[in-house]
């Protein structure tokens, strides 16, 4: 299985294919719905974004609390189809990876191949299992969202599946 | 006369949410392993083992099976005998809350639908029966909404063939596709009012989905396994990445209904079908 490690670097995302199974270690961000709709109203006003987004991954997750002596508790991937409405302007700003679960929107897979990017999918209702793949979880942003808010997690061979390619390749048949 | 106090109820609530999060019911997993078992494509049996390692260890370190731990729905079979000492409806989200505390469960439950908010853990969704008798059954249901999504109710002509409710049932599925964590149980509810048909396919999700469901009559019987097999022929297989396996169970439920209609509804749910019963005397 490939390795690759966040942020992405362009040669290693250049060469994921739809269909791939790879390991995922490095730096991702949580965000969800709400977190996306902040996001993507500080970039309308060109206001300053708590993370800068340029080459980043974001892990479309609210995870549960963290029982006690674990890093994090259940973090499964949430349906990514929800944040497609956002998801173009985020692109534009730079961010270069998502993980989910669930297609994506045409417009969403256009802007992916556009911008040169890449769709993961995590293992989907497999929240406990993941959980054993991060190595730490730090809160960055928007707190008041509970568990929507914005977390920096350190992740070490986390699997994921290349959902869609940065030529706008998708791993399930077009609908 | 038996007497049930509202802190045993709130104790036994708390504990079904510990348990339907962190032990995969019983039925579920017989499901994924002969899922496991007939599945021939590499990747669908890898995606099925990882659900399967991951019941395991959420049972080991006390983790919830999935993050979302849902919009709990209580459902109260209430003995019309039966005396509870304190407030029914207070006792239950007062052991919801415990059980979601002690786990740690997801606050995923915002107070206004439109204005939103900063989310909690309350409140759960009661439904109560009156039965017969001076038990009182309590289960804990907490559906994910990835797949709460995915519930469609159409109210059909009394008139409407067997062939259209089913491509209506299987058109849900389709249209879930690979988004709601499959492979699914799929709960059908049949008659009844708008409401009463939805309830239905949510309780449907209840039953045992790897015993055959003896109680059911044979032409629903019948039905149940031709949506099966309809199903599994959308080939969306674990996280819609294909396989044999799409529902690893339809299970239905019908009841009387108005010369005028026929209400059918869908409750899908994702492979992480959590729930837990206890019953009090
Ligand atoms: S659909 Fe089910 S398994 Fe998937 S994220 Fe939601 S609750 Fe979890």
């Amino acid at each position: 299985m490939k390795r690759i490690t966040a942020p992405l670097q362009e040669k290693a995302l250049r060469s994921l294919k739809a269909g791939d199974e790879v390991l995922l270690s490095g730096t991702i961000f949580t965000a969800r719905d709400q977190a996306h709709k902040r996001l993507t109203q500080s970039l309308a006003r060109r206001s300053k974004l708590p993370v800068a987004l340029a080459g980043q991954v974001v892990y479309y997750c609210g995870p549960t609390g963290t029982p006690e002596h674990t890093v994090i508790g259940s973090c499964g991937p949430t349906t990514s189809r929800r944040m497609d409405a956002f998801t173009p302007a985020l692109l534009a700003a730079g961010l270069k990876g998502m993980i989910g679960k669930g297609n994506r929107s045409p417009q969403t897979i256009a802007a992916i191949k556009k911008h040169k990017a890449v769709y993961f999918l995590a293992y989907a209702g497999c929240g406990a299992l993941l959980a054993q793949f991060i190595r730490s979880a730090l809160p960055v942003a928007y707190p008041d969202l509970g568990p929507e808010a914005i977390v920096r997690l350190q992740v070490r061979d986390l699997p994921l599946i290349v959902g869609i390619d940065c030529r706008g390749k998708s791993v399930y048949p077009v609908i | 006369m038996s007497t049930i106090t509202a802190a045993r109820i709130s104790e036994a609530i708390s504990e079904l949410c510990l348990q339907a999060h962190w032990h995969l019911r019983r039925d579920v997993a017989r499901c994924l392993k002969k899922a496991l078992r007939r599945e021939t494509n590499a990747r669908a049996r890898r995606l099925l083992q990882a659900i399967i390692d991951n019941a395991a260890t959420a049972q080991r370190r006390k983790l919830a099976i999935c993050q979302d731990t849902g919009l709990p729905a209580v459902f109260v079979e209430l003995g019309q005998q039966a005396r509870i000492r304190g407030d029914l409806n207070r006792a239950i989200q007062a052991g919801i809350r415990a059980g979601y505390t002690k786990g740690s469960f997801r606050h995923s439950i915002v107070k206004d639908p439109l204005l939103r908010g900063e989310p909690g853990v309350l409140p759960a969704v009661i439904h109560i029966d009156i039965v017969p008798g001076s038990r009182v059954k309590l289960t804990v249901l907490p559906k994910g909404f990835g797949c709460e999504n995915k519930t469609q109710l159409k109210m059909f002509l009394p008139t409407a063939s067997l062939q259209e409710i089913e491509a209506f049932i299987v058109d849900t599925v389709r249209a879930a596709g690979p988004d709601a964590c499959p492979p699914y149980v799929i709960g059908v509810g049949l008659g009844g009012t708008a409401e009463a048909a939805c309830l239905m396919a949510k309780k449907a999700l209840l039953k045992d989905i790897a015993a055959p469901d003896k109680k059911l009559a044979g032409h629903l019987s019948a039905l149940s396994g031709r949506l099966e097999k309809k199903i599994d022929a959308l080939k969306i297989g674990p996280m819609g990445l294909g396989g044999r396996t799409t529902a690893l169970a339809v299970r239905i439920e019908a009841g009387p209904t108005h010369i005028a209609g026929l209400p059918v509804a869908v409750s899908v749910s994702c492979h992480a079908l959590r729930s837990a019963t206890k019953t009090l005397v």
